[in-house]
């Protein structure tokens, strides 16, 4: 039998893959072992407002948890950030503010869009002055 | 026989072209005060200049596995594949940019177009593996690059179907595991193309140096696993913010480290490298091999840093990481698309004048290229400072901060713009004149 993995990239390969699948498959299964349960109507609203994200580009100029376009600021906590914030961020939405263009939401577009954003805004914290560096290099949240 | 390969490199090459394009005009809504509407808004300008780019690196890599693996074989099933995969492609291509040019968007990141055209993408990969498959056969030992041609290939078409599963609400409407699962299949299909761009460079480096043992060394094969190990499995260095299972971002900080192996064997065989580099540097495609390889040392040091978690918190979200995808995408992948395609269609020049202008161009590039990446870290420090709060302004007063970044940041865009342009066009041109094309 030949024990050098040098000369077997097939099993080397198919190993690592195999490893691989596994893993994209606990990933996929993570919403079924959540807390993270909503109502069905509310659940359906988020996922809607996922695609009113995409539909728009917002990614293109925002950020989620860092990710994202750099032209605008992180969007993550917005929705909990100002007073009365669904009026405010409606607002923005509409008239456009500097290099944001104006945007014609349906009625129903910006309910989800908004609510997609509250449960964003709901999943955690954005903000680099929540966490703490740790001496073995990773951080955490601040208590 | 048409050679396809080199159909496909071309467009390739205009790819980049218009990426270069309208990367410089995406780059100047940075500057303006007002919003502007339709294909010259900065909604459309990053998408057509992002995806220009990326799908021209991808197309680069197709078109030079082509060129290599078309000899092989000539059968009516292999011509079959090629103008199969060739026709799907274009496809694609022709509907991804009406989709950008009509405004018709719904995609995610990298990937904003109809979701109906991912679909002749996919077909079009699985024809080329099966090309791929088909002209390489398996009765003989493939060496490493063979190998990292076919990673890529079959985790391009792996990833792409993941890329999709946001169509089920099932995914979508769980935003964590939904992020979570949007950048694994960034980061792996980042690693999927790079399998192909690395297996490219690996195989002008056998030609290039005559020796082809090194493709099928212990050595070579070990950075392959190295390289594929992490393509799987370090993705979620891009995540260390979003509250996913703590598990993956041990996972990915633990697997990320390993690549100090990659930089610290740069160091190792330094003096080798700088012999290396001396005997071959009049060859124009080696010249490009050689500036991928420095643009490696720097990429993977600032990736290297970049991936330790308590650092990735303040560069996270910062121009810090466009500097490191540019450096990645222009400075390591461009520059080995250059050194193939000069290799494949004007390998050298006949006069020292020609040389010397070339070789002027190219120092030029580089050193713009430093200064461009300088400068996107500068806007990436004044984010980052703000972002932890040392600037007490609001987002508008901190980009206004960082103006003078900015404007260098926009001229120096526009200057590389030009000088890779040149060679760009130059090869274009070449490319079309008749027995050009090795």
């Amino acid at each position: 039998m030949n024990l050098n993995i040098f000369q077997q990239p097939r099993k080397v390969f198919i190993i690592l893959f195999s490893f691989f699948f596994l893993f994209s498959l606990w990933i996929y299964a993570i919403p079924l072992f959540s807390n993270y349960q909503k109502p069905a109507k509310e659940s359906k609203s988020i996922a809607n407002g996922r695609l009113v994200w995409q539909k728009y580009n917002c990614h293109t100029c925002h950020q989620l948890y860092g990710l994202g376009g750099y032209l605008g600021p992180d969007l993550t906590n917005t929705y909990s950030r100002n007073k009365e914030n669904e009026t405010y961020l409606k607002g923005i939405i509409k008239s456009g503010v500097r290099q944001m263009p104006k945007f014609n939401l349906t009625d129903d577009e910006t309910r989800e869009l908004l609510a997609f954003l509250k449960d964003v805004d709901a999943s955690g914290t954005a903000d680099v002055n929540s966490y703490q560096p740790e001496i073995n290099g990773t951080f955490s949240l601040k208590k | 026989m048409k050679n396809i390969g080199i159909i496909l490199v071309r467009i390739a090459l205009l790819l980049l072209l218009a990426g270069l394009f309208f990367g410089h005009l995406a780059s100047e809504t940075y500057q303006m005060t007002e919003a502007k509407n339709g294909v010259l808004g900065f909604l459309s300008l990053r998408p057509l200049h992002v995806s220009s780019a990326y799908l021209g690196i991808i197309t680069a890599g197709l078109g030079f596995i082509s060129i290599v693996i078309q000899k092989r074989k000539n059968t009516f099933l292999s011509k079959l594949l090629q103008y199969s995969h060739l026709a799907l492609w274009v496809i694609a291509l022709i509907g991804i940019f009406y989709s950008y040019f009509t405004g018709d968007f719904g995609g995610r990141e990298y990937w904003e177009f109809n979701p109906i055209w991912a679909v002749p993408i996919f077909v079009s990969f699985i024809i080329f593996l099966i090309y791929y498959l088909y002209q390489l056969g398996f009765k003989e030992k493939w060496n490493v690059y063979q190998w990292m041609w076919l990673t890529g290939i079959i985790f391009f078409i792996f990833t792409f179907i993941e890329n999709y599963l946001w169509l089920f609400p099932y995914f979508r409407s769980h935003f964590i595991a939904d992020m979570t699962l949007q950048w694994k299949v960034n980061g792996s299909l980042v690693g999927a193309v790079n399998q192909i761009i690395y297996g490219v460079a690996f195989y002008l480096m056998e030609k290039i140096s005559g020796d082809n043992k090194t493709s099928y060394q212990k050595l070579s094969f070990a950075l392959y696993f190295l390289g594929l190990f992490n393509l799987m499995f370090n993705w979620g260095h891009h995540i260390y913010l979003l509250p996913t299972e703590k598990i993956i971002h041990y996972i990915a900080y633990a697997v990320s480290m390993t690549e100090w192996i990659l930089f610290i064997r740069i160091f190792y065989k330094w003096n080798k490298q700088i012999k290396e580099n001396k005997q071959h540097y009049y060859f124009f495609p080696y010249r490009f091999l050689m500036a991928a390889d420095y643009w490696v040392i720097i990429n993977l040091g600032m990736a290297l840093l970049m991936s330790i978690p308590a650092i990735n918190l303040y560069t996270h979200g910062t121009h810090i990481t466009v500097a490191h995808a540019m450096g990645t995408t222009i400075g390591i992948n461009t520059m080995i698309i250059l050194a193939a395609s000069f290799y494949f269609i004007k390998p050298s020049f006949l006069s020292i004048k020609t040389l010397k202008l070339n070789s002027l161009f190219f120092w030029s590039t580089q050193l713009i290229l430093l200064t461009f990446l300088i400068s996107l870290i500068g806007m990436g420090i004044q984010r980052a400072l703000w972002q932890v709060g040392l600037k007490k302004s609001t987002f508008s007063q901190m980009t206004q901060a960082s103006s003078l970044w900015t404007l260098l940041f926009i001229i120096l865009g526009t200057l590389l713009m030009i000088f890779m342009g040149y060679f760009i066009i130059y090869l274009i041109l070449k490319s079309l004149k008749k027995n050009q094309v090795t």
